[in-house]
């Protein structure tokens, strides 16, 4: 494989602690070495990108994708929604099992991972906690992590029965692998399509109260603890509530392994986005009031969040056009993550640059244990991110590389420009 | 909106007919309706338009065709505008943006019925404001109108609770907590909450009465006796604490229920006057809705399809 030298850019490297004007050299898909301004230019042979006024970063990590394949690939596919995350800067992307059928088994964990995918990025599966994520019998996780799950959820059903959840929680720990819970008591939000509030009612749309999060979220805390001697690893999945962070806070005072991720949706919008039905409003868990908002970037500042995650989750257009109780849950987030956590997070709310990168690849990558990722410490992969820090752009959802174009952000400005993603050692997306 | 009714409904019926003459109309029914798809059917009528009836039980919505495609069909078969019921908060929304269409709000699951507000207005002003033809911001000034039972899930209550403060009333909420949640009376100024009855009866000129709606109340439980003990209107109640006002009920009513049956036929009631008010309100707004369109389409669809009317 030949060599690939980024020179002349600003390497900002949370996890190795760097940041200052450095070459680095890719080779065979990892990297080979780091020096002072200029001193990689021509060595070995390497093809050159030039990164002069461009900061480099290692490649990002979303730990919350829907991906859509197998069995929904009018949605998306492996091929294209790896398409939209090389050109959102994301180099490794973890897939939710909902899948049709629910990834329960090593066979689909490995067949989402084969070459033939044409993944322009690293999927990292993510497995169904119970068979057909009906939250009764509990996978084989051992069979599951060596197929090259990362972590096990039930994402968008949750697992309600105590019993079941506990029993997760230990067979997963047993076997090193994360307990990841989309917290929603489904009995609270029986068919609600938003947040529950003044807006809801206005609209006359049932309405998901927080506490079908935070009780949850509680819940699954209880039981962390009951099982503190066998150390499992709780990972609260897009977190959106006040109730829910403080409870993920003082869990973590009291020595307990859970982390949460936040969605850029969720520290920017509100219910009030959802305006007059916006289908494109319309996730779950819902956006939330100004308070939840602003409780999410309160989190963010004090580090209670351990990673910001998209929850890209792409539908087809005729889906998204219809009556809004009736619309199903999600939007696109890989190609607006960047801009929008550039844009707000650092620019807007001034935390530093490093922070915002450790959010979006270092802190995700440690999080599920992914050796090598999130960091451009010589002997990692080589995935990389070069963006111009200072560009504003313009999102056009008719231009995204994913099959869908369901996002609330079509038309918002963006901070920060996508120049190359680098996926070991491979130029996968060159932007303008 | 209100005037207009008026003229419309003193106008010579022969005159009349050649407003709309030809103009084509479709109504569109999602849900069952008896008051509102025949009084838009007989208003278009009346000012001469050709209707035409899509239900939801009886057309290609069955086979899985979706609202939009619905909608463009019909304008295909050169409908120029839609009346929709629809059991989908924000379809009106929906359709208007998919069809370009002037889309008149029939009803949209729990969220609003604006032609039922304006024609509640209508009735109410004939009771306590006879001769007022037009209104403005205090027309209502000092009136307290009082609804009673499902506000929840009650598009008549939100479309009232946008209205009438805008003329000046005070609306006065009174119901259970499962009913009525705390947040209503957040979503507009001029709205109270009174959760005693009789002390909210014994202040209101206008008494509304809901019908719980059974087929929305997805799995609440409610004590329909105790409901009955703490909120149905009887006639020893109107008496006692609301001798001269004026009560009304949009319909469906179930007799014995929210309301007693001598209530309903009794003198205070309007219910019946209501109906007929709702052909000469459904009568200007179907000529406005038609009439404003070339010169300004999306005023007029607004006004009707948002409620803001």
């Amino acid at each position: 494989m030949t060599a690939l030298a980024i020179c002349g850019g600003r390497l900002v490297d949370p996890a190795a602690g760097v940041d200052a004007a450095k070459d680095v050299l890719l080779k065979d898909g990892r990297v080979a070495e780091i020096a002072g301004p200029g001193k990689l230019k021509g060595k070995e042979g390497a093809e050159e990108l030039d990164a002069t006024g461009l900061v480099v970063a290692p490649g990002l990590v979303d730990i919350h994708v829907h991906l859509r394949e197998p069995g929904q690939a009018y949605k998306e596919t492996i091929a294209t929604g790896t398409a939209a995350a090389a050109a959102g800067g994301f180099t490794s992307v973890a897939a939710m099992p909902n899948t049709t059928p629910v990834n329960d088994s090593p066979e689909i964990t490995r067949w989402m991972q084969a070459p033939e995918r044409g993944a322009l990025v690293r999927v990292f599966p993510i497995a169904a906690a119970t068979r057909g994520s009906k939250g009764e019998t509990i996978n084989d996780y051992a069979a599951l992590k060596s197929a090259g799950a990362v972590a096990v959820t039930d994402d968008g059903r949750p697992i309600l029965k105590d019993s079941v959840m506990r029993e997760t929680l230990a067979a997963a720990a047993r076997v090193g692998l994360t307990v990841i819970q989309h917290a929603e008591d489904t009995r609270m939000t029986q068919g609600a399509s938003m947040n529950l509030g003044p807006v809801s009612f206005k609209l006359g749309l049932r309405g998901m109260p927080p506490e079908a999060e935070s009780s949850m979220v509680e819940r699954d805390i209880r039981l962390v603890a009951d099982l503190r001697e066998s150390h499992p690893h709780l990972h609260v999945a897009h977190t959106s509530t006040a109730a829910a962070l403080a409870a993920v806070r003082q869990a973590r005072r009291n020595g307990l392994r859970v982390t949460c991720e936040v969605a850029p949706h969720h520290f920017l919008l509100t219910e009030e986005h959802v305006g007059l039905y916006n289908t494109h409003a319309k996730m779950n868990p819902p956006l939330r009031s100004a308070a939840d908002r602003d409780a999410m970037i309160e989190g963010i500042l004090d580090g209670v969040v351990d990673a910001i995650a998209t929850d890209h989750a792409p539908h087809a257009m005729h889906e998204k056009e219809i009556e809004f109780e009736l619309a199903p849950n999600g939007i696109t987030g890989l190609e607006t993550a960047l801009g929008l956590c550039l844009r707000w997070l650092h620019s807007e709310w001034k935390i530093p640059l490093g922070r915002v990168l450790s959010l979006l690849s270092a802190q995700p990558a440690a999080l599920l244990g992914l050796k090598g990722r999130g960091t451009l410490a010589v002997g990692s992969f080589g995935d990389v991110v070069v963006f111009d820090p200072r560009a504003e752009w313009t999102y056009r959802a008719t231009e995204s590389k994913s099959k869908a174009k369901n996002t609330p952000f079509d038309g918002w400005t963006m901070l920060g420009k996508v120049r190359w993603t680098v996926s070991e050692g491979r130029v996968v997306y060159a932007g303008a | 909106m209100l005037i207009r009714a008026t003229e419309l409904e003193n106008e010579d019926p022969i005159h009349r007919d050649h407003i709309l003459a030809k103009r084509r109309i479709a109504l569109l029914f999602y849900e069952s309706s008896t008051r509102t798809r025949t009084s838009f059917e007989l208003a278009c009528k009346a000012l001469g338009a050709d209707t035409t009836l899509v239900s939801n039980l009886s057309s290609s919505i069955e086979k899985g065709e979706s609202l939009k495609d619905t909608g463009l069909t019909l304008r295909a078969l050169g409908a120029e505008a839609i009346i929709l019921r629809h059991n989908s908060s924000g379809a009106a929304w929906l359709l208007e943006e998919s069809t370009r269409l002037p889309v008149i709000n029939a009803g949209d699951g729990m969220h609003e019925h604006p032609t039922q507000a304006l024609l509640d207005l209508r009735t109410i002003l004939t009771h306590l404001r006879p001769g007022v033809a037009g209104v403005t911001f205090d027309t209502l000034a000092g009136v307290t109108v009082m609804i009673t039972g499902d506000i929840l899930h009650s598009r008549v209550a939100r479309s009232n609770m946008l209205l009438l403060p805008r003329v000046g009333a005070r609306v006065l909420l009174c119901g259970p907590k499962e009913l009525l949640p705390e947040q209503a009376a957040r979503s507009g100024p001029g709205i109270e909450i009174e959760r005693d009855f009789e002390v909210a009866l014994a202040q209101s000129q206008a008494v509304m009465m809901l019908r719980i709606q059974a087929e929305r109340l997805a799995g609440l439980q409610l004590d329909l006796d105790e409901y009955k003990a703490n909120y149905q209107l009887t006639g020893q109640r109107l008496a006692e604490h609301a001798p001269v006002a004026v009560v009304l009920h949009p319909g469906p009513i179930i007799r014995g229920m929210e309301i007693t049956a001598g209530v309903a036929d009794g003198v205070q009631s309007a219910i019946l006057e209501q109906v007929t008010n709702g052909l000469a309100i459904r009568m200007a707004v179907m000529e406005r809705a038609l009439t404003a369109e070339s010169g300004d389409s999306s005023s007029a669809t607004e006004l009707q399809t948002g409620g803001r009317a």
